[in-house]
């Protein structure tokens, strides 16, 4: 299980997150919505500490991964990182063969011989359903992919380092709607390893893939509900007003 | 407002259009029989046309809306209870036809007032018409308070089929040349009564727009007051 216990995170004298409290399931697909600069991406970035990168920013509460409260001294964050893998909204291949972008994170952490690394790199795509487009040009360079291929590589780069929790800040937001349709197909049949917290602005994806949405408001969890529910009788007003586009 | 909710408005403006034609299609009904004005039956039977186009206009923009809208939470509920209510409604249109058909068939006028008065057919229309009507005020306001009352309704309606029921199974054997025009005046109570079924079937439909509560086969989960 995921979970967020009296979350509050301050950009300098900003408060972008308040008091956030939330669980997360494993091998469940969360879905957050909300309007930009809700906090949502600030919150799916807490659970591998990709906030620490940014300067004068501040939290308080607790981060609890697998147990552990993730913003604790004694955690190293590249260990944290290999649990929690995370896709951003760009593809960001590096400028590397499509085999050396997935063996990448398992070379960095030694995490095996040549034959292992190999073994784990095809499993890799296997799981990122890329496996039969790219079995045959594994030495071409990541960039000559297509956009929604690169945006799989890098998923498959991800699950690379056997992760068990994989966020997912818009992975299909630059992406055609049959790359779309690939990527919402993969995060489907990742849940099953797989805890997915995904950020997304298309509703109607959040609504496709997710077992649980929660939608954020100006540094506020508003509601957080099964998706079922959220899409048809949500609690909230402002969530209605948001979902049905009546925001604003 | 927005484009959105524009689509939205007047799909619902289109649903209300149907719906006062079908009240007045029962409103004429109910006068056809009990005047037996044959005009008027063929009148009804004229309009039942427009309900019908009413219905197949409502189902290709309720799916229109579906397909370039996606609607969600309180629009989706919207969209699904108003392509209910319209299929509801083309059914309530053709029962009004029936009556109509009842009236038209020339066969059965010798029946005696006191008959029809004490199966208490008009108190019957008047009750279908007070429950469509209602449920009509119910949508527009987006109020379902009066659902219990509209429901509550039906049973009466239901009593009295079953009351004409007892009267006819008593009447007729005294009255044996009349058992055809008693049946068929019996499959006319039958419709009427069904009209309640239907005019709660509406309701329900509404409460499940406004309140996102699943009335159907429940029971009487809702106060008859």
């Amino acid at each position: 299980m995921i979970e967020a216990k009296d979350i509050n995170f301050y950009y300098g004298d900003f408060h972008a997150l308040k008091d956030i409290n939330i669980k997360m399931d494993i091998n469940t697909v969360t879905a957050f919505i909300g309007p930009s600069g809700c906090g949502k991406s600030t919150f799916l970035r807490l659970f591998n500490r990709m906030n620490d990168l940014i300067d004068k920013t501040r939290i308080t509460g607790e981060c609890i991964v697998q147990g552990e409260n993730i913003y604790d001294k004694s955690i190293q964050v590249d260990q944290l990182r290999k649990k929690v893998g995370m896709v951003f909204q760009k593809p960001n291949p590096f400028p590397k063969s499509i085999f050396e972008n997935v063996a990448y994170g398992l070379r960095v952490n030694d995490m095996g011989d040549k034959k292992i690394i190999a073994e784990r790199v095809e499993e890799s795509l296997i799981a990122a359903a890329l496996w039969d487009e790219v079995k045959d040009k594994l030495k071409k360079s990541a960039f000559e992919l297509s956009g929604g291929q690169q945006q799989r590589l890098c998923i498959a780069r991800a699950l690379a380092v056997s992760p068990s929790i994989l966020l997912m800040d818009e992975p299909a937001s630059s992406l055609d709607p049959i790359s779309t349709s690939k990527i919402e197909e993969l995060i489907h049949n990742l849940k099953k390893d797989y805890t997915i917290v995904i950020v997304t602005h298309n509703m109607q994806q959040a609504a496709r893939i997710s077992d649980m949405t929660g939608f954020f408001m100006m540094g506020e969890l508003v509601e957080f509900s099964e998706t079922k529910k959220m899409f048809l009788n949500p609690e909230n007003k402002e969530t209605q007003n948001y979902i049905t586009g009546r925001f604003g | 407002m927005k484009h959105t909710q524009r689509e939205m408005e007047s799909l619902k403006e289109e649903v209300k259009q149907m719906w006062r034609l079908v009240i007045s299609q029962l409103e004429k009904a109910k006068q056809s029989f009990i005047n037996n004005d044959i005009e008027l039956a063929l009148e009804i039977m004229s309009r039942e046309r427009r309900v019908d186009a009413f219905e197949l206009k409502i189902d290709s923009d309720c799916e229109n809306y579906i397909a370039l809208y996606s609607p969600v939470a309180i629009d989706l509920r919207l969209t699904l209870s108003l392509m209910k209510i319209n299929s509801t409604l083309e059914r309530i249109g053709d029962f009004a036809a029936g009556v109509a058909r009842h009236v038209i068939d020339d066969d059965c006028k010798k029946v005696e007032a006191k008959l029809i008065e004490e199966l208490q057919i008009e108190r019957m229309f008047d009750m279908l018409m007070g429950m469509l009507s209602d449920g009509f005020v119910a949508l527009e306001s987006e109020n379902t308070r009066i659902s219990g009352k509209i429901l509550a309704k039906d049973d009466e309606v239901d009593k009295i089929y079953h009351n004409a029921i007892d009267i006819l199974s008593d009447y007729l054997p005294k009255n044996p040349s009349y058992t055809r025009c008693g049946l068929k005046l019996l499959l006319l109570i039958r419709k009427l009564e069904r009209i309640g079924d239907h005019c709660s079937n509406i309701v329900e439909e509404i409460v499940f727009y406004v309140d996102a509560k699943v009335l159907k086969h429940s029971g009487d989960k809702i106060s008859k007051t």
